[in-house]
């Protein structure tokens, strides 16, 4: 939510700040979270494990950074190519948050995967999930237009965004290889 | 039932007496409610936000000529600094219309090009503001960034430009950015110039101010003293000095005086910059990146 906030700021210098800049950007995250719930429930099907999921948050750390080192002269060539501003802002939204928030999208489905250890409590986990994760985008929402965007520059806070998934992703790594023994180095016995 | 009617007549009548005004025209529109109100002799635009509701154009309806609005006359003052009678005029920011009416009027060869966010607002000109259209004048719908980028692209220069797109409740950050103003300089024709009303105030009032700075040097700010309002006027050329300005508001006096604008008192409204600097220099400067307009404004 953060950074969908930052959008409408991103794109104005070259498409405006009509009503119209809004509806390709919640078009875009919502079209790209919709697709990354299904690929990450997907993914959650296949040996699922703590570092696999550390690997999403390392992914999409690094998938934000373009938005911050080559937005200018992605959203000139589009400028530049397409007159209708709104499909003009539609393209730059797909072009710069797209892939990102795809990723983003991953993670809920993959912690529930995580999280689930009875079929029982399954509702329960995915309850708290959903009520952290939107609670959270609203945090992020209010503090990112309340309070960051007077004392930061946006690419400065895309950079901090991608540097709190990278590090979140590589502690997330290293505690499976530390503290998680994977179950098939496990002595035989053990599995009774 | 009769008690009860009269009831409700004696309970409303008070009101129709407190709003002499009466609202002819109203609508909703992407942006907000546009409101035209007349009181006997005045009609006026307004735009209701939030919670205030503010009047973007007004009126006389005997002498629609004659500009109502204090703001509307400080953007003359341009006139004082252009060398010559301008030939292509860009406005941003349309309202009702009137500053293209009036430029218009006075300079009746001059290409006036009319830029507005919303299409209410254009119809709404047309229909209760008289806004002249012909073959010298048009107008577009569309965001005031993207127009003055695209007539980057085409080389198209203007000798006046006039930004007048901030209503004082919501800021276009955008339209207030060291890197608009420098698309806004790229697209003046030598000696050209740029007016901008503005309503900044506390701590946005630096930030603006030291933006404008930084892109064309020094400027004049132009002030009725009374109000938040203030217009500032640009170049990119040197701005002229007193004399030379006292000299052209007397030459022109007689020709704004229909419009109500008296020039030469207006010369004594106008503080520039170089001697008068009222923001610390070490204000940081509003970029595309950095710019907490509407956060500043309050």
């Amino acid at each position: 939510m953060g950074i969908e906030l930052l959008g409408g700021r991103i794109l104005a210098p070259f498409f405006g700040s009509s009503v119209h800049i809004w509806g390709s950007i919640i078009t875009v995250f919502m079209l790209s979270l919709s697709l990354g719930y299904l690929i990450g429930g997907k993914l959650s099907t296949k040996a699922a494990s703590l570092s696999r999921y550390g690997l999403i948050f390392l992914i999409a750390g690094i998938a934000v950074l373009p938005i911050a080192l080559w937005s200018t002269p992605i959203m000139e060539a589009i400028f530049i190519q397409v007159e209708d501003s709104r499909y003009g802002s539609f393209a730059a939204s797909m072009a710069l948050f797209f892939i990102p928030t795809i990723i983003l999208g991953m993670i809920s489905p993959y912690s529930v995967r995580l999280l689930v250890t009875d079929k029982e409590k399954s509702g329960q986990v995915a309850g708290v999930l959903y009520f952290v994760s939107t609670l959270g985008s609203a945090i992020g929402t209010i503090i990112t237009s309340f309070y960051f965007v007077l004392l930061f520059e946006v690419n400065n806070i895309i950079y901090t965004f991608s540097t709190i998934l990278m590090l979140l992703g590589i502690a997330a790594v290293i505690y499976h290889r530390l503290f998680i023994i994977p179950s098939h180095t496990l002595p035989e016995a053990l599995h009774e | 039932m009769n008690k009860f009617a009269v009831l409700i007549f004696a309970l409303i009548y008070p009101l129709s007496l407190l709003s002499a005004a009466e609202v002819i025209h109203q609508e909703r529109s992407m942006y907000r409610n546009i409101l035209v109100e007349d009181s006997d002799n005045v009609r006026c635009l307004k735009f209701n936000e939030q919670t205030n509701e503010t009047h973007q154009s007004c009126l006389y309806k005997n002498d629609p000529q004659r500009l109502v609005f204090n703001y509307t006359k400080l953007l003359f003052s341009g006139l004082l600094v252009l060398d010559k009678a301008p030939e292509r005029v860009l406005i941003i920011g349309l309202g009702g219309g009137t500053m293209s009416n009036s430029i218009h009027q006075l300079y009746p060869n001059a290409i006036i090009e009319n830029i507005e966010i919303d299409p209410a607002v254009l119809k709404v000109a047309r229909q209760y503001f008289g806004f002249i259209e012909n073959e010298r004048i048009s107008s577009k719908v569309a965001d005031g960034r993207i127009y003055i980028k695209r007539a980057a692209i085409k080389n198209q220069q203007y000798d006046w430009i006039i930004l007048d797109a901030f209503n004082g409740d919501y800021i276009p950050e955008h339209l207030l950015s060291q890197e608009f103003l420098k698309e806004c300089k790229d697209l003046l024709t030598s000696g050209g110039i740029l007016t901008s009303n503005t309503f900044s105030v506390s701590k946005l009032y630096d930030h603006e101010s030291a933006t404008y700075k930084s892109v064309f040097g020094d400027f004049f700010n132009v002030r009725n003293g009374k109000n938040s309002n203030r217009v500032i006027l640009t170049s990119n050329q040197p701005l002229p000095n007193g004399k030379v300005i006292a000299n052209r508001a007397k030459a022109l006096a007689s020709r704004l005086e229909p419009f109500g604008v008296d020039l030469i008192k207006m010369t004594s409204a106008i503080t520039s910059t170089k001697d008068e600097q009222d923001w610390p220099e070490s204000t940081k400067v509003l970029t595309d990146q950095f710019s907490p307009a509407n956060l500043l404004n309050q």
